[in-house]
């Protein structure tokens, strides 16, 4: 009896929650305002069969509660009443799962106009490397990685003199460019999140990663980890400027290529030697 | 409950279990009793007690960590290391030192013999081994934190490289002995396991065709085939990773510098044990879910006084679930890395094994209509449970369909969604099933107002702990953080709904303790049960003693003449038919039985 | 009845005694479904193991090692253990004791110069320097080989037991279970292992893996 009035409230309770509660969606700032979408159209799907199997069951518990002289019905199975469950749910799952495999398709597919960045993750920071004036990121190879040299570029190869690499955990991006990230890790998974642009992926060592998306809103946003990485994970943070497309270049001067950051250490003359090859 | 004058059951003049083998002698000490014993009714308490006893150790984790949440740096000794191996240890025993150990363990051991009417299970011996085997599991896996360097702290994923790496805790021993125990864990589960399926398939007795079983026995039936096929992963993946970290073979490293030193592993694939780690780890949802599916409907089935709404197509849905759940694994791999395009199809598999779950769900709450429901504290739990796992099911589609998962993944979101659907959902058919079967087991009810106060405190509060966090995962906040220190996206109102939830959380556990107190005083001092408090249909009701006696049945097993369901049947005296109630007189109460005929299957 | 037509039943119109099954279980012995349900796990624990071998082998670190010939002998060795079980095996059925226990003794003692075979391949791999870490291809071999030798020691010591029991035993049928289960044991492991060996000597293509990077590769 009162447990069918529980389930009643917790029905109003939970509708009324989702409705007045300060906890949604942290404003988006992204082109992936398609995954909302999806995702409010799961919610709605979802939040009324809930509501309606438990107010079904509230009610049927209210009904069918145990009364003297009362005995229940004896019924085994109805064929056509599970055919049409059956083939109800169906629709509604077909009707959740369309969507999202529609969304899916854009998630995987990278725009051909997007620019490349690559993303660097250990434990606990993050760095960049932008391909610089050739555009074209140049080959690395883990077993390089050491002080000098933390994106382990491979100074025999042409393009890799004049990416720039940018240390210190924060990069900025011009707004409205679509940008297909690369992701790399030195040591463990991370996983490269901004809950602003919704979109995130794995970096997982000894493989490169990607996802894309084209930030949308100007200003800072942060960037956390989203998988586990150890004991500094929730410390591992980095910051996203998205500014407007003429303030991008000049940030990015500021940083030095490859072949700048090695001219004192012993991989300079390698980088020189592989840039001369190229001319 | 009124005891009625209960329709006496016909049993077997002989004893037709010829295959029970040596150690079917009545034991007569002390220690042969209630130690070193081969009846499978003592194995199932020594499992219940070992992993409920373990159980407590990952809810105590639970408050700490909560506290950490709720109120940073209240309990200071909770450092970032400390944090993430409370949440590796809590989340690794709940699953499998408590949740699979006591659904397979625990109510397998006790209800298959008596509910499928044997006299125990067919390798007894093999049986006794199990659960001494899973108690050095368990001793090795406690024996974690008292190592230099603590448990592991890599979660209960164990994703390597982390989990075999400086920077994480427990990296020196912790990881050896978790990968230890969970091997140790699998012997113990397959000797255990084998017996399950083995005895419910050879051992029924006279009558009992399969589809004659209760779901319960159905339940962990195909739980226990999933158990046995799925564990192999783990134990392959276990090992591959115990080799990585002591002989330093690169199973799943690659190329890597850690923390600016370059290590000699190279060439392997993270990846690759994700895939493995999955490839149990989702059965494993299910291995915990599906023994929970077959308790709650005979449950739900007992206190409705009404058969189970559309049995066959309950038992055709644990089937396809049991199938569909070994192609669905890669749904929890949708950010990690691996192929995109992998997406398509297991967001498909995905949503299709919800519809026969929902079908389930459907026929449990048709069970209700047209019935009888009694609000025993054991029908309130399984009402509870129906509620909660559909909340569960439901943010389950939200995970599952890809693009969904992309911003919900690794938030709380997460934390929320298996938390209701396979840590409150089978933890609530745990409590029904004890009120439930406490009876039979210990010949004494347990306090109802008790049981009542149990039932609103850890029903409302597990509601209130996890239906606000999924909002925290809406805006996006991650899990596995040890704190949330500056991070401005994040309102302030969630730290309040932090402490909030924190506070229940206790409330909920110290619930747990009234429970605790109620299983101990009315094990001694409880309303004594008679044999069917009840009034059920199911044959571990209708045995000659309660608590059942060794070889369970006296001198002889029983006959059964009807399914597991036949409550409330028109024309009939009671409101229940026990499964060996022989077919109403004027058919010959001793229907001779056909020689060998019928089939391969029964 | 096939599956299908038992889980087709409506159970709830059976109440009655027409269609009453004598007793609900398979026609197959208890001891031999059980092996047989055991065989299905570690057959699920190798094909695991197998498609590890095979995915690792595409991730290009390969390096195949140099199988040593006297794993041929061995598996001559195994092959002839699983015959004499086979041996012992019919030995029990027509009841002659004698070839029951001819083809017991022999199984164990083939077995366990397979074993110490595989100990003597080991020995010898290890001195020409393919050492467990150096190579994912020796650490499957070693990973693999010492798998199957475990399971093999664990049906030794069933094995023992009933050629314990041979002594005491009035006749042959009374060690038909055992014989039987250990034959069944026997051709299974022969089975695993030409597979592994098979895979073990197969391994120079490098399939290519499912689990290869992403279309990208290293820039
Ligand atoms: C009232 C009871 C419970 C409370 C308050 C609770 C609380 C928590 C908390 C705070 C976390 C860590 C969240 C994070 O930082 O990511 C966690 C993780 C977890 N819990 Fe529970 N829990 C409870 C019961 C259960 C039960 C019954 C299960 C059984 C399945 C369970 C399974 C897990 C798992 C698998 C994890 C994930 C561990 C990981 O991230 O590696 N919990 N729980
Ligand atoms: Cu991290
Ligand atoms: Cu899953």
């Amino acid at each position: 009896m009162t447990v069918a009035i529980v389930f009643a409230l917790l029905v109003v309770g939970s509708v009324v929650f989702s409705l007045v509660s300060p906890w949604w969606f942290t404003p988006l700032a992204s082109n992936w305002g398609t995954i909302d979408t999806t995702l409010i159209i799961t919610f709605m799907i979802t939040g009324v069969v809930f509501c309606a199997l438990v107010l079904f069951m509230a009610y049927s518990m209210f009904r069918f509660r145990h009364r003297e002289g009362i005995r229940a019905g004896y019924e085994p199975e109805s064929g056509k009443l599970e055919l049409w469950l059956t083939g109800l749910t169906s629709v509604g799952i077909a009707a959740m799962l369309a969507p999202g495999l529609v969304v899916w398709k854009d998630y995987v597919t990278v725009p051909p106009d997007a620019a490349t960045v690559e993303v660097m993750g250990q434990q606990w920071g993050w760095a960049f490397r932008f391909p610089g004036a050739d555009g074209v990121l140049g080959a690395v190879d883990p077993m390089r990685i050491d002080a000098d040299n933390p994106f382990g570029l491979n100074p025999d190869d042409p393009h890799g003199g004049d990416d720039v690499l940018v240390e210190g955990g924060e990069v900025r991006l011009p707004v409205g460019k679509p940008v297909k990230l690369l992701l790399r890790s030195v040591d463990v998974l991370h996983d490269f999140y901004v809950p602003q642009f919704r979109a995130k992926m794995d970096l997982v060592p000894g493989m490169v990663t990607y996802f894309w998306f084209t930030p949308t809103v100007t200003g800072n946003f942060e960037i956390l980890c989203a998988e586990l990485c150890g004991v500094g994970h929730s410390a591992m943070r980095g910051t996203v400027v998205v500014v407007e497309p003429d303030a991008h270049q000049p940030w990015l001067d500021e940083y030095p290529t490859f072949a700048q950051a090695v001219r004192d250490t012993a991989l300079a003359e390698a980088v020189r030697q592989g840039n001369s090859m190229n001319q | 409950m009124a005891q009625t004058a209960i329709p006496t059951g016909t049993y077997d003049d002989t004893d037709h279990d010829e295959d029970l083998g040596d150690g079917h002698h009545e034991p007569r000490s002390f220690i042969t009793k209630y130690i070193w014993s081969q009846d499978h009714k003592v194995i199932a308490i020594q499992y219940s007690i070992t992993a409920m006893a373990v159980g407590l150790i990952a809810l105590v984790l639970s408050w700490l960590m909560r506290m950490q949440i709720g109120f940073p740096g209240s309990l200071p000794f909770i450092d970032p290391e400390r944090y993430l191996q409370f949440v590796t240890m809590h989340g690794m025993i709940m699953v499998v030192y408590l949740l699979t150990a006591l659904f397979l363990g625990g109510f397998g051991n006790y209800l298959i013999p008596l509910m499928i009417g044997a006299r125990d299970m067919v390798f007894p011996y093999v049986n006794m081994l199990s659960y001494w085997v899973y108690l050095l599991a368990v001793l090795v896996l406690v024996a974690s934190f008292f190592v230099p360097g603590g448990p592991t702290g890599a979660g209960w994923t164990l994703y390597p490289p982390q989990a075999i790496l400086p920077g994480t805790a427990g990296r020196d021993w912790g990881i050896i002995l978790m990968l230890v125990s969970l091997i140790i864990f699998v012997v113990a589960f397959t000797m255990g396991g084998l017996n399950y399926v083995t005895t419910i398939l050879q051992a029924r007795t006279r009558g009992m065709t399969m589809m004659r079983l209760p779901l319960t026995v159905w339940g962990i039936f195909v739980a226990t085939i999933l158990g046995l096929l799925a564990f192999p992963a783990l134990f392959v993946s276990g090992l591959m990773m115990l080799l990585d970290r002591v002989l330093l073979t690169s199973f799943f490293m690659p190329t890597i510098t850690s923390l600016g030193e370059r290590l000699s592993y190279g060439g392997g694939s993270p990846l690759l044990f994700q895939h493995l780690f999955w490839f149990f780890g989702h059965p494993e949802v299910y291995i915990v879910a599906l023994p929970g599916f077959g308790i709650v409907s005979d449950l739900i089935s007992t206190h409705a006084r009404k058969n189970i709404f559309g049995y066959r197509m309950m038992v055709w849905a644990l089937l396809a679930i049991g199938v569909l759940s070994f192609v669905v694994w890669a749904h929890h791999m949708y950010v990690s890395g691996m192929n995109p395009y992998f997406g398509f199809f297991f967001a498909t598999t995905t949503l299709i094994i919800a519809v026969p779950t929902a079908l389930k769900v459907y026929n449990w709450v048709l069970t209700l209509w047209q019935a009888d429901i009694h609000f025993t504290v054991p029908m309130l739990f399984s009402l509870a449970f129906i509620l909660t796992f559909v909340s569960g099911g439901m943010s389950g589609l939200f995970l599952g369909n890809v693009v969904v998962d992309v911003p919900l993944s690794d938030t709380y979101f997460v934390v929320a969604h298996f938390h209701m659907v396979m840590g409150v959902a089978p933890v609530l058919v745990i409590f029904g099933a004890i009120y439930h079967w406490f009876p039979k087991v210990t010949g004494r009810m347990l306090n109802d107002a008790l049981g009542k106060f149990h039932f609103w405190v850890t029903f409302l509060g597990t509601y209130a702990i996890f239906f606000p966090m999924h909002y925290l995962g809406f805006v996006g906040i991650p899990r596995r953080y040890h704190d949330f220190e500056g991070i401005a996206f994040i309102p302030d109102s969630a730290r309040e709904l932090n402490a909030f939830i924190t506070v229940a959380a206790l409330v909920v556990g110290a619930a747990q303790l009234v429970f605790l107190f109620n299983m101990a005083w009315s094990g001694f001092r409880g309303r004594p049960a008679g044999s069917n408090p009840w009034n059920a249909t199911t044959l571990e009701w209708q045995t000659p003693e309660t608590p059942p006696g060794h070889g369970n049945w006296g001198p002889r097993q029983p006959v059964v003449y009807r399914w597991a369901y036949d409550y409330s049947v028109p024309d009939a005296e009671q409101d229940f038919l026990p499964q060996n109630y022989p077919r109403p007189a004027g058919d010959g109460l001793n229907p001779e039985a056909p020689p060998e005929q019928g089939g391969l299957l029964r | 009845m096939t599956i299908f037509g038992t889980l087709a039943a409506k159970p709830w119109l059976e109440s009655g005694s027409g269609e009453f099954p004598p007793s609900g279980r398979l026609r197959i012995p208890t001891g031999r479904l059980g092996l047989i349900f055991f065989l299905i796990v570690i057959s699920v624990l190798f094909v695991l193991l197998g498609t590890a071998y095979v995915m690792r082998m595409g991730f290009g670190d390969w390096v195949p090692l140099d199988e040593p010939p006297v794993l041929w002998l061995n598996t001559l060795a195994l092959v002839l253990s699983s015959a004499a079980f086979q041996g012992a095996w019919i030995g029990v059925r027509r009841n002659r004791p004698a070839g029951a226990t001819a083809g017991l003794y022999a199984g164990g003692l083939f077995a366990a110069l397979f074993l110490a075979g595989q100990l003597v391949a080991w020995r010898q791999l290890d001195g020409l320097g393919y050492y467990v870490a150096s190579n994912p291809a020796n650490t499957f071999f070693y990973l693999l080989s010492a798998l199957h030798g475990l399971h093999l020691l664990g049906g030794m010591a069933a094995w023992g037991r009933a050629a314990a029991r041979l002594r005491h035993a009035g006749s042959a049928a009374e060690l038909r279970p055992a014989v039987e289960l250990c034959a069944l044991y026997w051709h299974f492991l022969l089975v695993v292992w030409l597979a592994l060996f098979g895979l073990l000597l197969a391994d120079n293509g490098g399939a290519d893996a499912v689990l290869q990077p992403l279309p990208h590769g290293m820039h």
